[in-house]
């Protein structure tokens, strides 16, 4: 099973697992990305490049699937504008056992990252707005990878 | 030859002032770096949006390239800061 979704609207993490589950597996991991308040954030615009994102989430499963003997995996990422508390992505996978669900799951975040054509703008309180900077950090975890 | 489309994003997008447009198609052996320094030349919003090519990231038909990649037949070409998902 492999679910891809690029979307504005909001998702179901407990249905999304539950969907995993019922794979047949021994373990399923998750992880849901929200969108972190503070600093007078008002809300987080996503903007992305829709002829390449579904495609290129999908070349990022297929390689997830490639490395690790996944049963299935749920990759969803929103667009649009979404305030401090909002569920931006969901990733989650599952295995026969734990090692493969965890690791593939940490890898699709990391890879998502820095290579999913996504873009985020902050807007605060203030009316001030700014382009999130890429951290290198984030390139680094991906290319770790190998 | 076709048109060459060009997309941009983020705040490349918001300097130049536009989504996409339409150039003609570059001399066969021009890499993307080459029609960036060409845009950037117009001045502007271009020359601040793409005068450094460090800051930038491309794509050909929807795939990430190098910006020293030559176009050639490409169709699309998008131009962004590096992504920021996730």
């Amino acid at each position: 099973m492999k679910r891809v979704a690029v979307q504005a609207g909001d998702f179901e993490v407990a249905a999304e697992l539950a969907a995993l589950e019922a794979l047949g597996g021994g373990g399923v991991a998750s992880f849901t990305g929200v969108v972190r308040g503070g600093g007078g954030l008002v809300a987080l615009e996503l903007e992305h490049y829709p002829a390449m994102t579904q495609a290129q989430v999908d070349r990022i499963c297929d390689e997830a699937m490639t490395r690790w003997p996944l049963l299935g995996l749920s990759v969803i990422h929103r667009f649009g504008r979404l305030e401090p508390g909002a569920r931006i992505v969901f990733v989650g996978t599952a295995s026969r056992h734990r090692t493969a669900a965890l690791e593939s799951c940490a890898f699709l975040i990391d890879w998502l990252k820095s290579e999913a054509p996504f873009w985020k703008k902050e807007h605060f309180a203030n009316g001030a707005t700014g382009w999130v900077d890429a951290r290198v950090e984030d390139e680094v975890k991906a290319k770790g990878w190998g | 030859m076709v048109a060459l489309t060009i997309v941009y994003f983020a705040w490349v997008r918001e300097r130049i002032g536009l989504d996409e447009e339409q150039v003609a198609r570059p001399e066969m052996g021009a890499t993307v770096a080459d029609l960036m320094a060409a845009l950037a030349a117009r001045g502007g919003g271009y020359a601040e949006a793409l005068g450094d090519a460090t800051r930038l990231r491309a794509a050909l038909d929807q795939r990430f390239v190098a910006l020293d990649t030559v176009i050639g037949d490409a169709r699309e070409l998008a131009l962004f800061p590096p992504v920021t998902g996730g």
